[in-house]
């Protein structure tokens, strides 16, 4: 027999109470649970996405767009910018490196992202099989494309126009896959990616061009397009003047990611805010449930608390019996948190990674936990707290006078 | 073993207990005999060392209550004192087994199942060890009680009321029970009772007057 024995056989015995502030608590740690390995890993996610990029350019349009449009491919983009003028910003004194993107096909769902080899090597892209592209048409698909569509090497598929399903299928041009990538847990695992002349190649109807064998070529200066650029400055100071350059000079609009993302992140905030908000009247209801339940339970065992007494027990040990009984609880409230917020976080994932969505996983661990766990064995403790108090003051004689 | 003197104990300024003297050697069998509200189970209480009286001395095993404070007073109350309520009040969440082992954990004592199945079976509870309270008989209950007030080997063992409500035959057993318990662990027995028919099987009487 000890303390720990004495509280569980107290809590056993009255299964549908502690039921209930289990349940309560559970269900507030389930929430903020959620919310931050949804958030967290969203975040660092798109932070992954975005990092060593420090400028997009596409055409004039929403900022927000181009960045949802050209790093994480979660948006349709504003339109198209002429080669040449692209030509020129790679050829600007700030800009490092200048990787272009021709966008607007897709293939069940999946973005067809026509670009050069820097764009796999930017984001450290490693082959599960075959190889990067070495002429039009061939295609590099990333590990979640693979996955869904089932595709191996060698294998041959038809872009669709647009980003969903049921677009105009460009038939004539099919793409043979070449390579496929390994997981990276970057927007690459959704991608379909090749050269930027291939989606030149698809879209050669549109200018007249039966023969596509040397598309450079066969093209007009003015017919060339690309759909966004990926700039990464030279120099700390391009923050200050390229943007503005762009903006004022050019026909094009500039977007920095770093921004674009902390604006998206305030949006989703709010929403975050008002979420954790619930789950903390979720955790402190359950604290007053907790509370209530001792404090019944106070009076129902008034007798066996005053019992304890006349068998030898000091005021500390029943004091320290409820408030033992207080943080059983929130202990396995929090227990039980920690699983259903993990195992929802895992069927949000699932959720999600059908609708080709965000990846977010339940099998992920961050350090706020802790804080959470904390909070509801604080929680557990304040609520035992009056009742600990009321059982340290337990008159033995006046109490058993009375039964 | 114990000895009061002058004891006297108010209540909102009421007499509710007078003791001029009362005197008892250890293994000595006691009545503590009175009609209601002659503040049997007040002097109980003090004998229990759960009550300070407002004036007085009480020295039980050699020790003056009213010196005692906080821990030290708990914990002679584990070692020396044994007491049957007359509500029985076990705890119902815990099996009778547990009831016992608590009573040794709460004394401070070593929590020694051997002692307490022997205590068990002594009464006859040996198939009970695992019962949950509300699953007994009352006189199985009531032997519990007695069981969990003599696993510490008490010195001094109390009981009030124990035989109200039974017929005569279970109060004697009840009564003979108490003094075998009693004897076997060498403890003074006190009981305190307004029943008459227990009144000839033990000869030493303590009788309180009607509160004044």
């Amino acid at each position: 027999m000890n303390i720990a024995a004495l509280s569980f056989s107290y809590l056993k015995a009255r299964p549908l109470n502690t039921a209930l502030n289990v349940l309560l608590l559970a269900l507030g740690v389930a929430t903020i649970v959620l919310l931050l390995l949804a958030t967290h890993q969203l975040e660092d996610r798109m932070r992954r996405d975005a990092q060593g990029i420090d400028l997009v350019v596409g055409a004039k349009g929403s900022p927000m767009q181009i960045i949802l449009s050209a790093i994480y491919h979660l948006d349709v983009p504003t339109g198209n910018i002429p080669w040449k003028q692209a030509l020129e910003i790679s050829k600007h004194r700030a800009v490092k490196r200048m990787i272009p993107l021709a966008l607007g096909d897709s293939y069940r769902g999946f973005r067809i992202a026509g670009t050069t080899p820097d764009y796999l090597q930017h984001y450290g892209a490693r082959f599960a099989g075959g190889r990067a592209w070495q002429k039009p048409l061939e295609a590099v698909i990333g590990a979640e494309v693979a996955a869904r569509t089932g595709h191996g090497l060698g294998t041959k598929f038809h872009g669709v126009h647009g980003l969903g399903d049921g677009g105009h299928a460009h038939e004539d041009h099919p793409y043979e896959v070449v390579g496929i990538l390994e997981r990276s847990g970057t927007v690459l695992d959704r991608l379909i990616v090749t050269s930027y002349q291939s989606v030149w190649v698809v879209h050669a109807e549109h200018h007249d061009i039966k023969d596509v064998s040397d598309i450079e070529k066969q093209l007009g200066d003015d017919e060339k397009e690309f759909t966004a650029l990926l700039l990464q400055y030279a120099t700390p100071l391009a923050v200050a003047m390229l943007p503005r350059y762009i903006n004022n000079n050019t026909g094009m609009q500039a977007a920095s990611p770093a921004y674009e993302t902390a604006r998206l992140f305030s949006i989703i905030g709010v929403g975050v805010d008002v979420l954790r908000a619930f789950a903390l009247v979720l955790i402190f209801s359950a604290g007053l449930s907790v509370f209530i339940a001792l404090y019944n339970a106070m009076n129902e065992r008034r007798y066996d608390l005053a019992v304890m007494r006349t068998l030898g027990a000091r005021p500390a040990t029943l004091m320290g019996l409820l408030l033992f009984e207080g943080l059983l609880l929130a202990l396995i409230g929090a227990a039980l948190g920690l699983a259903l917020g993990h195992g929802f976080a895992e069927i949000l994932g699932h959720v999600l990674r059908a609708a080709q969505q965000v990846e977010i996983s339940g099998r992920v661990f961050v350090i706020e936990e802790l804080w959470v766990v904390g909070l509801a064995l604080g929680v557990g403790v304040l609520a035992a707290l009056i009742p600990a108090w009321r059982a340290y003051r337990t008159d033995i004689a006046a109490t058993l006078a009375r039964g | 073993m114990f000895e009061l003197r002058n004891v006297r104990h108010d209540y909102d300024g009421n007499e509710v207990l007078r003791v001029d003297g009362w005197q008892a050697a250890q293994g000595e069998q006691w009545l503590m005999l009175g009609p209601s509200g002659s503040g049997k189970t007040t002097l109980l209480h003090v004998l229990a060392g759960i009550l300070r009286p407002s004036a007085g001395s009480a020295i039980i095993a050699g020790e003056n209550l009213a010196a005692m404070q906080g821990a030290r007073l708990d914990r002679f109350r584990g070692a020396n004192i044994g007491i049957v309520l007359q509500r029985l009040h076990l705890m119902e969440s815990l099996s009778v087994i547990d009831n016992l082992l608590l009573s040794q954990w709460l004394a401070g004592a070593a929590q020694d199942r051997a002692r307490a199945q022997e205590v068990l079976a002594g009464l006859d509870l040996a198939d009970k060890a695992d019962a949950k309270p509300h699953q007994l008989s009352f006189g199985q209950a009531q032997r519990v009680a007695v069981a969990r007030a003599v696993v510490n080997r008490p010195k001094l063992l109390l009981a009030d009321e124990p035989t109200s409500n039974l017929d005569d035959a279970r109060c004697a057993q009840v009564l003979a029970l108490l003094q075998a318990q009693a004897a076997a662990c060498g403890a003074t027995l006190v009981i305190a009772t307004h029943d008459q028919r227990v009144k000839s099987r033990i000869p030493n009487h303590h009788v309180l007057g009607a509160a004044a």
